[in-house]
Order: C-alpha cells, then sequence, then structure tokens
C-alpha cells in the first residue's frame, strides 16, 4: 500500500533530520519562524478577544498543527508567562469540535486570586501565543446511541455544555435536551442571546435560565423539589452538570438519594490552588510515587524529611546550588528556606533541599 | 594554603548576610525584562548557526575563486562557531545550572536541556554542579583543579609527567569537549574502590552515545549534503568545534587558576557554615574584565566570582550583582580578582608552564 510506505519514508527523512539538528529537533528551528508549526511543543495563537461581560471574555485560539481535535465538553491546558513565569490551568473548550476555520475558543471568567484567568480576560491580545496540549476529559456525550441529556450549569461552568449544544446544532442532532442554567442575573448570563435563538430553532432543546439575585425564590438554588418543578421528567434523562463545587454536592446529593448516581456526569472547576499561609508552617507530605505519607514541620526541608522517611531522593550539594534534587510538586505549598517565599504552583519543580513544607504538600517523588 | 584575611566568624556572617541580600533582591526583581532576554539569545543562537551552515554551503560554488572562497566558509565556520559558543555557554552551561528554572517553563528546563556538545548533560550536572561547585578549589575534591592532568597548584605533588604539561595543555584547549565527556569518569575513584568500573562503564556508554550523534552531524550529516565536496563541510564544522574548544577552555581556565586564586585544604573547609562557603567562592574564583558582548560570549563566566556565589541566577544579571559583590567585598577587605582576559589567562599560562618544573610554590607565595 502506497500511503503506509510513503509515511514511512517520510518519517525516516524527518529522523536523519532531526539527527542534522541534534541535540534539538528541527521543530525547535522552525518554531522561531512559525510558532504553529512546532511539534515539540504545542502553541496556540489568540485569534479573537470578545468580551462577554461581567469580567467573562471568549478567546479564539489556533492550535498548532500536531493539535488533535476535542470532543465535545472536554477541557485544554492553557498556560502563558506572566511576570517571566509559566502559569497553565485548565479550561473547557466552549467551541464545538466542527468549526470550519479549525480554531477552538475558550471562555474564561476573571477571577480575583486566578493569576492566569485575571491575563488571559485583561492583558492577552490577538496576535500573542499562548501554550497548550492536547484536550482532555471524560465529561463527553455517549458515542452511538443518543440519549435525552439534562444539561445543569452554572456560571462559567456551562462552557463544557455549550461545546455540545454547538456541535447537536451544527451536526443537526439536537436531542430531546433540558438544560438548567444558573445566572446571577439575566444580564449577566453566558450565551443568554445565542442560546435562547438555539431553543427558537430546535423545539427539542429547552433552555431554563434561573436567576439567583432575581427572585427566583424557592427555585434560585438547586434542590430536589426545584428540579422536580423545573424538569419532572429528570429521572429518565442522563444530566451532566458543571458549575462550583457547591452546586455539583447538591446535585450529586440530589441524583444519589434517587439512586441515579451512575446517569449523572460531573465536571467540576479545575486546578484549586493550596493556600498560600504565612503562619503556615509544616504539614502532611505525601511521596506520591514511593507511597509515603508524613508528617513534616516548617524548618525542615523535605529532602530531609523524605531520607527520614526511608526514601532514597537523588541530591547533590543539600544547599541549594546544583538542581540535582529537584521534583516536582503535585500540589500543596512550600516555603524556600532561604528566603522565606511560598510556592504554591501545581507543577512547579521544587529543590527540596531548601524548600520545607508550608501546609499539606503532595510530591512526584 | 590559608585564608589570606582573617575574619572572625560574626564578621563572615555578617558578609555572608549581605551577599545573600543581593540574590534576594535580584531574584524577587526577576520577570518578563530576564524571559525575554533568554528567548532572544536562544533565537539569535539558533538563527546564528543556521545561518552559518548556509554561509559554509554558499562557499562552495566560489571554489575556484581562492580567495573569495576562503573568505565566505571562513565566514561560515566562524558564524557556526559563535553560534557553539553561544548555546554552550551563555544558554546550555546557564540553563543546566537551573538559572532559568524559575520561569517553570518546560522547554527552557535544567531537568531536560541538552547541549551542543558531547558531554551528555545529566554528567555534567554531577561533575560540574555538584562536584566542582560544591567543593570550589578544595584539593583533593574539586577535579576541576587542574582537570586531574595538570599541576596548576605547587601543593600538588610534581612526577616526570607534569614536564608534559604545556603540550597535555595545548591538546586539552583543542579538544576541551572531549576532557569535559569523560571528566565525570572517576579513575581516581575506582583505584580507591569509591567506584566501580561497572559505574563508570555506565557513564562512558552515555557518552559513547551523545558522541556518535554529535559526530554524524557534525562530521557525516552535514557534509553529505555538500556531496563531492563533503572535506571541505567537514573542515569548516572541525574548526567551528574547535573555535568553540579554545574558547570554553580559556574562560573557564580564567575561572580559577590565575595567579592570586586561593586553594584549600579539606581541613579549610570541614566545619565550613554558609557563610564560609561563600568566602571560599570569593577567594576560589576569578572574574575576566570586558565589554557587554565579551560577557555574552564568555556565558558571563567572566563573572565567576558571582557564579560561584549564586550559581543558580540567571547570568545576565551578573554584571548587577557584580557591582555590589565587589563594592562589599571591598568593604570587608576581601580580595576581589578581577583582571583583564590577557592577565588571567597569561599568568595561567606561566603557572601551567613553571609548574612542569619541580617546585614552584616560593616564586608563586613570592607573586602573590
Ligand atoms: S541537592 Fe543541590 S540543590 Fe538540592
Amino acid at each position: 500500500m502506497a500511503v503506509p510506505q510513503s509515511r514511512s519514508v517520510w518519517s525516516r527523512i524527518l529522523d536523519v533530520a532531526s539527527l542534522a539538528a541534534t541535540p534539538l529537533a528541527p521543530s525547535h528551528y522552525l518554531e522561531l519562524v512559525s510558532p504553529l508549526r512546532a511539534t515539540h511543543t504545542l502553541n496556540a495563537r489568540v485569534e479573537a478577544v470578545h468580551d462577554e461581560g461581567d469580567g467573562t471574555r471568549t478567546l479564539t485560539l489556533r492550535p498548532g498543527r500536531g493539535f488533535r481535535s476535542h470532543r465535545a465538553g472536554q477541557y485544554v491546558r492553557v498556560g502563558a508567562a506572566i511576570n517571566g513565569r509559566v502559569v497553565t490551568r485548565t479550561f473547557s473548550i466552549s467551541s464545538s469540535p466542527d468549526r470550519r476555520d479549525g480554531c477552538i475558543a475558550i471562555t474564561v471568567k476573571a477571577t480575583p486570586d486566578g493569576k492566569l484567568s485575571r491575563f488571559l480576560v485583561h492583558d492577552v491580545r490577538p496576535g500573542a501565543y499562548l501554550t497548550i496540549a492536547q484536550a482532555q476529559g471524560s465529561f463527553v456525550q455517549p458515542e452511538g446511541a443518543p440519549v435525552r441529556p439534562l444539561f445543569v450549569t452554572a456560571g462559567s461552568g456551562i462552557t463544557p455544555v455549550m461545546s455540545m449544544i454547538r456541535t447537536f446544532v451544527a451536526r443537526g442532532t439536537m436531542p430531546d435536551a433540558v438544560h438548567v442554567h444558573y445566572a446571577r442575573t439575566g444580564e449577566t448570563a453566558l450565551f443568554a442571546t445565542e442560546l435562547a435563538s438555539v431553543a427558537a430553532a430546535h423545539p427539542r432543546y429547552r433552555y431554563v435560565l434561573v436567576t439567583t439575585r432575581e427572585g427566583h425564590g424557592a427555585r434560585a438554588r438547586f434542590d430536589r423539589a426545584a428540579l422536580d418543578a423545573l424538569v419532572p421528567d429528570w429521572q429518565s434523562r442522563e444530566a451532566w452538570a458543571c458549575g462550583p463545587q457547591g452546586m455539583l454536592d447538591a446535585v450529586e446529593a440530589c441524583f444519589a438519594a434517587a439512586g441515579r448516581a451512575q446517569h449523572l456526569h460531573l465536571e467540576a472547576f479545575h486546578a484549586k490552588l493550596a493556600p498560600r499561609d504565612a503562619k503556615a508552617t509544616g504539614g502532611r507530605v505525601r511521596f506520591g510515587l514511593s507511597r509515603a505519607d508524613v508528617e513534616a514541620n516548617g524548618q525542615t526541608s523535605l529532602l530531609e524529611v523524605a531520607e527520614a522517611a526511608g526514601i532514597q531522593a537523588a541530591h547533590g550539594c543539600r544547599m541549594g546550588i546544583c538542581h540535582s534534587c529537584d521534583v516536582t510538586m503535585v500540589s500543596g505549598c512550600v516555603r524556600d528556606l532561604r528566603t522565606g517565599a511560598e510556592v504554591n504552583e501545581p507543577g512547579i519543580r521544587v529543590q527540596i533541599c531548601v524548600h520545607a513544607a508550608a501546609g499539606n504538600v503532595d510530591l512526584a517523588l | 594554603m590559608t585564608f589570606p584575611i582573617v575574619m572572625n566568624p560574626e564578621t563572615r556572617d555578617r558578609f555572608g548576610a549581605e551577599i545573600d541580600a543581593v540574590q534576594r533582591d535580584i531574584n524577587a526583581s526577576l520577570g518578563d525584562r530576564d524571559r525575554r532576554y533568554i528567548k532572544r539569545m536562544i533565537a539569535i543562537q539558533r538563527g546564528l548557526a543556521v545561518a552559518g551552515r548556509l554561509t559554509i554551503y554558499a562557499s562552495l560554488p566560489l571554489l575556484p575563486t581562492g580567495l573569495p572562497f576562503l573568505a565566505v566558509i571562513g565566514l561560515g565556520s566562524f558564524t557556526l562557531g559563535i553560534a557553539k559558543i553561544l548555546e554552550n555557554m551563555e544558554i546550555g552551561h546557564n540553563i543546566i545550572h537551573g538559572q532559568w528554572d524559575w520561569m517553570n517553563d518546560p522547554s527552557i528546563n535544567s531537568s531536560t536541556w541538552e547541549w551542543d556538545n558531547v558531554c551528555p548533560a545529566d554528567q555534567w550536572k554531577h561533575s560540574h554542579n555538584v562536584v566542582h561547585h560544591t567543593w570550589t578549589n578544595v584539593m583533593g575534591r574539586d577535579r576541576d583543579v587542574g582537570y586531574e592532568i595538570l599541576r596548576v597548584n605547587p601543593t600538588q605533588p610534581w612526577h616526570p609527567a607534569a614536564l608534559g604539561q604545556p603540550v597535555y595543555n595545548a591538546l586539552l584547549a583543542l579538544l576541551f569537549q572531549w576532557g569535559v565527556a569523560v571528566h565525570d569518569i572517576d579513575i581516581g575513584g575506582m583505584k580507591s574502590g569509591k567506584t566501580t568500573w561497572e559505574q563508570e562503564r555506565v557513564k562512558l556508554r552515555g557518552v559513547a552515545r551523545k558522541a556518535a550523534k554529535q559526530l554524524t552531524k557534525d562530521y557525516v550529516l552535514w557534509p553529505l549534503l555538500a556531496g563531492p565536496f563533503f572535506l571541505y563541510v567537514i573542515g569548516a564544522n572541525a574548526f567551528a568545534n574547535m573555535m568553540r574548544n579554545v574558547w570554553s577552555y580559556m574562560i573557564i581556565f580564567c575561572g580559577h587558576f590565575p595567579d592570586g586564586v586561593h586553594h584549600f585544604t579539606e581541613a579549610d573547609v570541614a566545619e565550613e557554615t554558609r557563610s564560609g562557603w561563600q568566602l571560599r567562592q570569593t577567594l576560589g574564583s576569578c572574574n575576566i574584565e570586558g565589554g557587554a558582548l565579551f560577557h555574552v560570549l564568555s556565558g558571563n563566566l567572566s563573572h565567576q566570582i558571582e557564579h560561584h556565589l549564586f550559581p543558580d541566577m540567571p547570568s545576565n544579571r551578573y554584571p548587577e550583582a557584580a557591582r555590589r559583590v565587589r563594592a562589599i567585598c571591598a568593604r570587608y577587605g576581601v580580595p576581589y580578582n578581577s583582571g583583564s582576559l590577557t592577565r588571567q589567562f597569561g599568568t595561567t599560562l606561566r603557572t601551567i608552564f613553571r609548574l612542569a618544573l619541580p617546585g614552584g610554590g616560593g616564586e608563586r607565595l613570592a607573586r602573590a
């Protein structure tokens, strides 16, 4: 067969080209002239920004060549350098994978302590490049047999569901669906206009907007009674819920009580940051790869903590100069014993010989 | 081999605290400007590498013209040489030190960076970042003192083999990357039983694997592109590699071997505190003076003292750190060894030649 053969010739050519660029890859050079063609890393260009009001903005991104399309409902990891430091967070994709131009959209709400969300909403301009990763997540519609979905969303938790609804519209496969969305006011409800017109054009899609600040009274918060009233047949539907943790807990409890837990799909907002507490000293340290979980104080370096727990941790100078001891911090907060500065960025590499726990820490060691 | 200044522990701790403050201030001010610096440096370096290689091919049609051909191929290999120098020094050496890890950028990180050099980055991290930077100038511990083949300090016992020093030195300069590549192989340690042949063989295999790729690139693949003229490309690439070798050898030898630098015994560092370590780094390192371009080409190792005090501080900040460190040293009366390239390299060469012969201690002391 011609196709696989030509590919193997091509991949052999690529191998040789890589050797000519060793220790880098040709992609490192290509990236300088055409960031979207890089293969050693995945970039995306901001094509357009659209303010949705209420500190929320939709960014249209053109992903680099290597990006595989997403499934409606999935999220993508986005990174940008802020004050020189790369910060990455995950955002649900709000656009349909069927978009003709190959772009994806994320809709971001600036949160007060959200470094990246504030940057994306206030500072980023069209033409800027961000790093992304492949889309991930299992908050998706089942392939194959259509279901009768119930969507329960709140605030910017509507984004993954938006991608699903846009996909139904684009493919002409709108199922019998009910969508209950909670927003503070009618004006701040994300995508309200678009969804109203979708509802007008697709009688099978019912859009229920509940405003929590405008006197919906007893039905303003999610609970069993409100759900019974709004969607009487909810027990015969497959449900997808996305929003703040409080709402998700309520939805989960309601479905569990009705014995329908297996018909509920949940998506929480991602990346809860560990609190950065100037007074916190010590905490529980989890060494995930070594299956150890120990208590540590705020003065003992994590290297010593690991060694006391019987873990052989790689190290060199033990004084913060050689970086042999760097370990990825999965989550948590540590303090630099030299400067007293706290670090709580998930995924950052920590020199464990000069950092101590400042709260609970989860290390990839 | 005692400390050239007498400092009581309290004064020394105050000295150390002032040095720490320099690091704290600069680290706290790192930001976008610094990120732009390293990103631009990387882009310039990659651009120069491509330009150099293309210029080498562009010279081939000029072959019959003689002199113009030589000029163009010379320009090409010189450009490639500069690219390799930037790649190894201002970019590679410094990234591998973790100077840019604060950016949390997976593509510019000490844990994953590999450089254009036959020495694998992980072995370099051990021999250089760990051994040399921790044990700087401690006789018997710092294997960078004379690289175990040169006698650079009169307290090292003389052996007839030292007579060949001027020759070894020249060879080391030309083949510096190979010297660096096998430097982590601990022959002394094998004799004393600290390590075994099995352990060292793993490292050698790593060097061989890396070297095979490097050699294939510069001496097979790129030359093949020139078809029948491959020999010229081999020559040009060899020139670029050698140029990088000699330059990095020179800069690195100026870091710890010029006159006035201090060496220490294991006893000196037995109970060393952090400020003692800082003082030793200052006394054991030498700076080279020059313009901005010179500093960049030296990978800012011309600020060797600051590099040893702050090994993971981004190199573009060393000039600023140097002004403050120099002022602190002046106030505490700590010798700050800084001189022109001619002075630093000249005295280094003189030492290597003089110590090829027995003795050398008295004269050296008289000079110091
Ligand atoms: S062991 Fe050297 S930096 Fe931690």
